[in-house]
């Protein structure tokens, strides 16, 4: 017996994988069925459905860059400090003396990657018709995939905490103080203001709330720091959960009705 | 001995030797397949032999950028060509009709550039005029930034998924009009997802990750100096990604670029599957059975997506002015704005008379009454004429709400380029322009 079919036949291996190798048909089909991470997939599909000059894969590769920001986004974690006295410091080291500081070059290029995925993901989902009956919720939960993938990497970019970061993130919140009755440059706002009550103001309103203070500051980093390792990907990560069972319940992948 | 082109370092040279090495590559490939297609027999002139000329050139190009002697002769653009070509389409209205026009003209001619050939044609002048115009000083300073690199990479990633697209539809279109099976329907036997599928899978992740390690080690991640709320960077740019949106600052104030507009993209992305009844075209490439669908969302993502995120990366420079692909982005270019008020249209040009002045709402009102009238017109009264008018096949199939929530997603759309042609036009500023209330459009 050679020494990896001892290893096969032993307790160990046969309590990790339930099954013999998937060599013949019957043990392809059970591999699927039993095995956690395959089991997202269907047994069989149409030939068609899965070419690649048909479905571009950008969903997967979509997903599988989250999994590679998830990643590398964990290695940062361990070595970055969201203060202002540490964060540009911290990144620089990143740049010029860490080992494995390319992990931030990695999570810079796949955020960029998966802005663009996600949108070309989009454009097939819509050239090929597959949001129509019975898939019209999943788009709607792609399209929310998209604003959260938006917001993960704006809050990213501010991490740097260097010129480019700051003024990105000022243009993109300044925005916020014109939205209408909530910001103080919006219009409707002085329907709150009346009878000498100043509700909105600008350490009340909406650019407030996003900034956690009148200028991006130390309250801006933390926030914008909390919402990019935390609260969104956990929502991200709820949302895909949903997707992914949607196009399982909803006929499977695309192919011609 | 001197540098005649001082900026053109060793590196630089060595870069564009790589760059037209894989040029070289492609169409070496390319050269083999068409001397396959030609056969034994042709007529005339081979036409593999034209691109072993065209690839042959190529290959001098790359040994001559790898051994470029320091007082050379240097290929690059003439400044004949660069200025005129700056000073035409230094205008930002021009460039956006320019690429309304690239849609139209992608999708009428749809047949004709769907070949291979024409395809291969159009890549490699748009290859050699980067690589030529990369010879150039300022437009290296812009495409080359680490952050900017993503951006060329996904208008040529675009255009091949635009490309592939219209050849799988038209190749579609011409089946279902002679009545054979579509494309997606042929040879479409079930099979297993192990191995058929989740192999591609792995070779996927393999390439990819190799991909991003490469792209880690070539591109450093940008770092500038630590942030400083006292030094104001001037152009200040949001995120790559939103480019498209500040781009829309010029014509509109950020209520409604920054907050409405960008709601109503979202809502109305979200609406699509409402909207849209047309039950042809679910799960296959086509453009006939669905053209109208398909030509609003390439017009939403081409022309008024993708375009004005690169207009906005890498043309616009210093105080959001635009230049021209190889210009200096100089802080001092002014460029002249005497943009006007629809009420001064009003009041002063039309009437006769000076413009009402006052703070007082009533005042306000009728000051800004024309454009006011004009919007409510825009948004309340085109739609039931549109329904009763051109869209009424539309308005009969999807019944009053669904189509009032159409049409206004449409003119919602159609604001830009209106009033990028009333700015164009007339250098209006404001349709309706109460800034007392930061109420501007």
């Amino acid at each position: 017996m050679s020494v990896g079919d001892y290893i096969r036949n032993s307790q160990i291996w046969k309590s990790v994988f339930r099954h013999p190798a998937p060599t013949d048909r019957r043990n392809r089909v059970v591999v699927m069925l039993t095995n956690f991470f395959l089991h997202l997939h269907p047994v069989s599909v149409k030939q068609q459905g899965i070419a690649l000059s048909y479905t571009w894969c950008m969903g997967g590769i979509t997903f599988f860059l989250f999994l590679v920001e998830a990643i590398t986004g964990v290695l940062l974690m361990f070595y970055y400090r969201p203060t202002l006295e540490f964060a540009f410091q911290d990144i620089q080291a990143l740049r010029d003396v860490t080992t494995l500081g390319i992990m931030r070059e990695i999570h810079r290029w796949g955020a960029h990657a998966m802005v663009i995925t996600v949108w070309l993901h989009m454009y097939r989902v819509f050239l090929t018709g597959s949001y129509k009956p019975p898939r019209e919720f999943n788009w709607v939960i792609g399209v929310l995939l998209l604003v959260l993938t938006l917001l993960l990497s704006f809050t990213g970019d501010l991490l740097p905490w260097d010129q480019l970061a700051i003024w990105a993130i000022t243009v993109g919140s300044n925005m916020a103080k014109a939205t209408p009755f909530l910001g103080v440059e919006g219009p409707g706002f002085q329907v709150f203001n009346t009878s000498g009550y100043e509700l909105i103001t600008n350490g009340s309103d909406a650019r407030f709330l996003l900034l956690g203070g009148r200028f991006v500051g130390e309250a801006t980093l933390n926030r914008f720091y909390i919402l990019h390792c935390v609260a969104i990907p956990l929502v991200v990560s709820g949302l895909i959960a949903i997707h992914f069972w949607r196009v399982r319940k909803d006929g499977g992948i695309s192919q011609p009705l | 001995m001197l540098n005649p082109h001082p900026d053109l370092t060793a590196s630089v040279l060595i870069g564009l030797g790589w760059y037209y090495l894989l040029l070289f590559i492609m169409n070496l490939c390319w050269t083999i397949r068409s001397y396959k297609e030609d056969g034994e027999y042709s007529n005339g002139l081979p036409k593999a032999a034209v691109w072993a000329v065209y690839t042959s050139i190529l290959m001098m190009m790359t040994f001559y950028h790898f051994t470029y002697p320091p007082d050379g002769f240097l290929i690059s653009l003439p400044e004949a060509f660069k200025a005129p070509f700056d000073r035409y389409f230094s205008n930002p209205v021009l460039y956006f009709f320019l690429s309304i026009v690239g849609l139209w003209v992608m999708i009428k001619g749809r047949e004709w550039w769907t070949q291979p050939k024409v395809a291969w044609v159009l890549l490699n002048v748009s290859l050699l005029f980067m690589g030529l115009s990369l010879t150039d000083y300022d437009f290296r300073q812009i495409v080359g930034k680490p952050d900017n690199v993503p951006i060329v990479a996904m208008l040529f990633i675009v255009a091949f998924f635009t490309w592939i697209y219209f050849r799988r539809s038209v190749d579609n279109d011409r089946r279902i009009a002679e009545g054979r099976p579509l494309f997606e329907q042929e040879d479409n036997e079930k099979v297993l997802v192990w191995p058929d599928l989740v192999y591609t899978e792995l070779i996927c992740m393999v390439v990819l990750t190799a991909v991003l390690i490469f792209w880690g080690i070539a591109l450093k991640a940008p770092l500038e100096e630590p942030a400083s709320s006292m030094k104001t960077p001037n152009p200040s740019k949001a995120p790559w990604y939103f480019l498209g949106l500040q781009e829309m600052l010029v014509y509109f104030d950020p209520w409604l670029a920054g907050v409405v507009l960008p709601s109503i993209i979202l809502g109305g992305l979200m609406a699509v599957p409402y909207i849209d009844f047309n039950k042809l075209g679910n799960g296959y490439y086509t453009f006939k059975q669905r053209s109208f669908a398909v030509t609003t969302f390439l017009f939403g993502f081409l022309p008024l997506w993708v375009a004005l995120i690169v207009l906005g990366t890498f043309l616009r420079g210093p105080n959001w002015n635009f230049f021209g692909i190889y210009e200096y982005w100089d802080v001092h270019k002014v460029e002249a704005a005497n943009n006007v008020n629809l009420s001064e249209f009003f009041w002063n040009g039309l009437l006769q008379q000076s413009v009402p002045k006052g703070t007082g709402v009533g005042t306000i009102l009728v000051r800004e009454l024309p454009g006011i009238l004009l919007i409510i017109a825009y948004f309340a009264i085109l739609p039931p004429i549109m329904g009763l008018t051109i869209l009424r096949k539309y308005f009969v199939r999807m019944g009053v709400l669904r189509f009032l929530v159409f049409s206004n997603l449409i003119l919602w759309m159609a604001i830009l380029p209106i009033k990028m042609l009333l700015r164009w036009a007339f250098a209006l500023k404001y349709i309706v322009g109460i800034p007392e209330w930061f109420f501007n459009i």
